[in-house]
């Protein structure tokens, strides 16, 4: 590694974003010298007898369904703990610091059900919008397949992603799953929804749209009409698929950028009113407690976000003073992402890091940058600005807008402290 | 030989310009080419009498019924005490009654509560703006494990009980379609509204945008 292709461009080891590529290519190129040495009967050697097992047997067909390697099986959803522990409200969180790129698999894909996951027969299935239309209609999932699509790459937020963070008194020593892990990003294709309500007319008094999915406990949101008449989707397919049962199959509504519960999954019914239902979850869990105890509703919008996946909480660094790649996931539900800093010296310098393409509007965006560590104790930061120049708040900020028992919308900076045997844990600075 | 050649070249380029215009034209005015579509079925009246259940703030779609204080308790005993605890505090589900945050005095244990399930930090009746949201989820939702499964009458008496352990209705009172939209919730003249703040930002931010033009 030549040191004139390395720039210091941070205090506590941060180096330009460019210079691990540089230092890359020169370390390749010493790998193949090493593999010409002579052994003299060469005659007699069988290549076999010094190479792994799997390069001389036949492997295996595929399958008509693949699956993860074996190999992999640590990599895994979560059961979050602390929610009352029935099937039917469940919380389960994705593994981002085992993700690379921009797309969660979607078995991985993180999922939060208040009533349990339904089994719908899709031959049964119909979405009606009635109400303030002039025309009430259903259609079928064969009509829908029909109509022009949009697929697009978005990320998905839970409101409560990062709770714990926002409300408990210490911070918790929790892996980036468990802290962060009610995100993914994933491309959604479905039917734009202003085709559906262009068709069966909407009337001049129509303002609110009460969506009500077909699940148990018939999940149900308020959604301004703006907002379906703007980007909003009925999504039939998940990263190439047609979607999971735990993602809302058959049919799911997909609202970019805004919190995850308000886009109801095993959506059948869509009723045009002028006033919103004030459902249950828009009642309560879904509202946010102001400091000044007053309490904010429709709050749609995640805001601008980002965590440092790796390394992150529970993992321990391999290498005392060793040369890493700080990984992470920056997001806003306003837009796209402008820049990411990182600083590794606490917050008193900062560096711009890398984003990598493609850089999408109310997507998952991926950013790195090198780092030297000192092999000394130091925190590790993030902070995110989108093209609106909306900042992401530090922790104290952001609690200074809110009750001490508010837990929605939490995007504080996120900070990991890392001691100097390498241990990473999460912390408030 | 050449000329008609050329001519036959003309023809054809004016034709293919035709093509390109009128094909342009179709794709420009696509809300009409998929307003064309029209796959969407008539759904009909007793359609959507069936399935719409959503009950709102002013007691649209209330259906008529009535129920007491006392029934609600005999029900809430039997059927969702397990879930929401004696009192309607004590979870694991939901807290059903009382103020939201870490501490209360009726309740000196909230805060053990509370670290085991954060859900607690917040109750029905110190959210919810309006009571009819109590009637609708019950009717939509509960019993979790049995869900759409009570009458209506039986929703109105555990609307009821809820609201009386919240003191907001005394215990002689009878719940009906006429006086549940009535019941004033004490959050109700606390809420702020993100979404309409949101639109009126933009509204500001835009008319700005156009005064610097």
């Amino acid at each position: 590694m030549k040191s004139k292709n390395i720039k210091t461009v941070a205090a506590g080891g941060l180096l330009d974003r460019r210079s691990f590529i540089l230092s890359g290519l020169a370390l390749t190129t010493i790998s193949p010298i090493a593999s010409f040495a002579s052994t003299g009967s060469e005659g007699h050697s069988v290549i076999g007898e010094t190479l792994p097992s799997w390069m001389k047997v036949p492997g295996k067909g595929a399958t008509a369904y693949g699956l993860p390697s074996s190999h992999e099986q640590h990599v895994r959803r979560h059961l979050e703990k602390n929610t009352p522990e029935t099937s039917l409200f469940s919380i389960w969180n994705s593994p981002i610091e085992n993700q690379r790129g921009i797309i969660t698999p979607s078995s991985l894909h993180f999922t939060v059900s208040h009533n349990g996951i339904p089994d719908i027969d899709p031959t049964k299935h119909q979405l009606m919008i009635h109400g303030l239309v002039e025309k009430p209609l259903k259609f079928d999932i064969d009509s829908l397949l029909r109509y022009p699509m949009v697929s697009n790459i978005h990320f998905l937020e839970c409101a409560g992603n990062t709770a714990p963070n926002a409300v408990s008194f210490t911070a918790l020593d929790q892996s980036c799953q468990d802290l962060f892990g009610q995100i993914s990003g994933s491309e959604w294709a479905g039917v734009p929804l202003k085709y559906l309500f262009q068709e069966a007319g909407l009337k001049p008094s129509a303002k609110w749209v009460t969506v009500e999915g077909a699940d148990g406990g018939s999940h149900a949101r308020s959604i301004p009409l703006e907002k379906l008449m703007d980007d909003a989707i009925i999504a039939l397919y998940q990263n190439g698929e047609r979607l999971r049962p735990e993602q809302g199959y058959p049919m799911r509504l997909f609202l970019p950028g805004w919190e995850g519960n308000a886009n109801v999954k095993w959506v059948h019914r869509l009723e045009v009113t002028d006033q919103p239902a004030f459902t249950k979850d828009e009642s309560g869990l879904y509202s946010d407690i102001l400091g000044d105890g007053k309490i904010q509703r429709f709050s749609f919008h995640m805001g601008v976000k980002s965590v440092i996946t790796h390394p992150s909480g529970k993992q321990r660094l391999p290498e005392k003073k060793g040369f890493y790649e700080i990984s992470g996931l920056a997001w806003s539900g306003h837009g796209k992402i402008k820049k990411v800093e990182v600083s590794a010296d606490g917050g008193l310098t900062w560096a711009l890091a890398h984003l990598d393409s493609p850089i999408l509007s109310k997507s998952l965006t991926r950013f790195h940058i090198p780092w030297q560590w000192q092999g000394l104790e130091t925190i590790l930061l993030s902070r995110a600005t989108d093209e609106h120049g909306n900042v992401q708040p530090t922790r104290d900020q952001w609690r200074e807008k809110y009750a001490s028992y508010s837990f929605n919308h939490f995007n504080g900076i996120q900070a990991w402290h890392i001691d100097n045997n390498g241990v990473i844990k999460n912390v408030y600075i | 030989m050449f000329i008609s050649n050329l001519r036959r070249q003309r023809y054809a380029s004016c034709i293919l310009l035709i093509i390109s215009i009128i094909s342009i034209e179709v794709y420009a005015d696509d809300s009409t080419s998929i307003s064309k579509m029209n796959l969407g079925q008539v759904l009909t009246q007793s359609e959507i009498e069936k399935y719409s259940i959503t009950i709102y703030p002013d007691g649209k779609h209330l259906s008529k019924g009535h129920g007491s204080v006392a029934q609600g308790r005999e029900l809430y005993n039997s059927q969702c005490q397990m879930c929401h605890g004696e009192g309607g505090i004590e979870g694991p589900a939901a807290r059903l009654a009382g103020t939201n945050g870490w501490l209360s005095f009726s309740d000196p244990f909230r805060i053990l509560r509370i670290k085991e399930y954060p859900v607690l930090l917040i109750s029905v009746g110190g959210m919810w703006p309006y009571a009819t949201s109590i009637y609708d989820y019950i009717r939509r939702a509960m019993p979790h494990y049995a869900p759409k499964s009570l009458t209506n009458n039986q929703v109105y008496e555990l609307t009821a009980y809820i609201l009386y352990l919240n003191e907001l209705i005394d215990e002689n009172v009878r719940l009906d379609e006429t006086s549940l939209p009535s019941i004033k919730m004490p959050s109700h003249d606390l809420s702020v509204d993100a979404w309409a703040n949101y639109i009126e930002t933009a509204k500001i931010n835009e008319s700005t945008q156009n005064t610097d033009h």
